[in-house]
């Protein structure tokens, strides 16, 4: 029951900042902890005066640490490995563009995160796999339900009802290497938009603020694709684990 | 009373605490009564931690374009 009582509290919870003023604090920015700042916010500011300094090794460490996370995410927009890459290449360069005037806003992870996610949103958009976010009503948001129909009667009761797993949790399902692929290509074939919401939220652990901000989309727009993400997973896992 | 087939709709507006009060009430006590939907709710938080546990898509090396391009910056530290 952890996840619902996490789920439950995050704004308030999140937000109990105990300096109020944080931006009134001038030359202060790097040491700013934001709300929702992790205590790695500390190794952040470190690295960052490390790179600051011209040190390489903390530029290699950076990227080491983000890579993979980074061509994950943009892979989320744009259709080929190739174009992800180029995409996370490019993003780096703008990190260093904008490293000087990085203030701690928010965590290093997400604004390098949100750099990535605006360049590969645009690449996407011109190669045609991301659909513009005007298009997002129409075929995303049309009635789609959690569990096929034909699972329930007509009152709504469960007629096949989830049969339960080989395996219960996250640590011995990883264990099967073939449960990995599966669930990646569960969130491959996923619509753009579902696919990135789910990426953001459950694969890296942004709060439904973030990913609202840095997808431009509303609460309840997230909570759709998320609901409809999630669903289809749970769904590809069951068809993979279900014992009947 | 709520169906099984509503706590499927239901169920990430749950874990995101996004049900009004009654809502969630109603939620909590058809899970009270029945077992298929708590193994439902049960299979989304597995589903939910188990993609949280995959991690970076791979382990890509630094791109030496990269690091020419770190020591150029570098060399404009003013």
């Amino acid at each position: 029951m952890s996840r619902d009582s996490e789920g439950a509290g995050v704004p308030g919870a999140r937000s109990d900042n105990p300096r109020p003023a944080t931006s009134e604090l001038p030359g202060a920015g790097e040491r700013t902890v934001p709300a929702g700042a992790s205590p790695r916010l500390s190794g952040d500011t470190a690295l960052v005066g490390r790179l600051l300094a011209g040190d390489e090794g903390a530029f290699t460490e950076l990227i080491g640490r983000y890579q993979g996370r980074l061509l994950r995410l943009a892979l989320t927009f744009v259709s080929s490995r190739a174009a992800a890459e180029e995409v996370v290449q490019d993003a780096w360069l703008g990190v260093l563009q904008g490293l000087r005037a990085f203030e701690g806003r928010s965590s290093l992870k997400t604004w390098i995160f949100r750099i990535v996610i605006n360049r590969a949103k645009s690449r996407g958009v011109r190669d045609g796999r991301m659909p513009s976010l005007s298009s997002l009503t129409s075929r995303e948001t049309a009635p789609e339900p959690a569990v096929d129909p034909g699972r329930f009667t007509a009152n709504g009761m469960w007629r096949n009802p989830p049969a339960p797993w080989a395996e219960e949790t996250p640590e011995t399902l990883l264990l099967r290497a073939e449960v990995r692929k599966f669930i990646e290509e569960a969130i491959d074939s996923l619509p753009s938009q579902q696919r990135a919401v789910l990426t953001l939220r459950d694969v890296e652990g942004m709060d439904s603020e973030e990913v609202c901000n840095v997808l431009e989309i509303s609460e309840t727009n997230q909570r759709v694709l998320l609901h409809r993400a999630r669903s289809k997973v749970r769904q590809a896992l069951e068809r993979h684990l279900g014992r009947r | 009373m709520l169906t099984c087939r509503q706590i499927t709709e239901l169920v990430t507006e749950y874990l995101e605490g996004h049900l009004p009060l009654g809502q969630r009430l109603r939620f909590q006590m058809h899970l009270g009564m029945c077992r298929h939907c708590r193994r439902y709710l049960s299979q989304m938080k597995t589903t939910i931690r188990t993609l949280g546990l995959l991690g970076p898509a791979s382990i890509p090396e630094v791109p030496e374009e990269l690091l020419r391009r770190f020591r150029a910056w570098k060399g404009r530290v003013p």
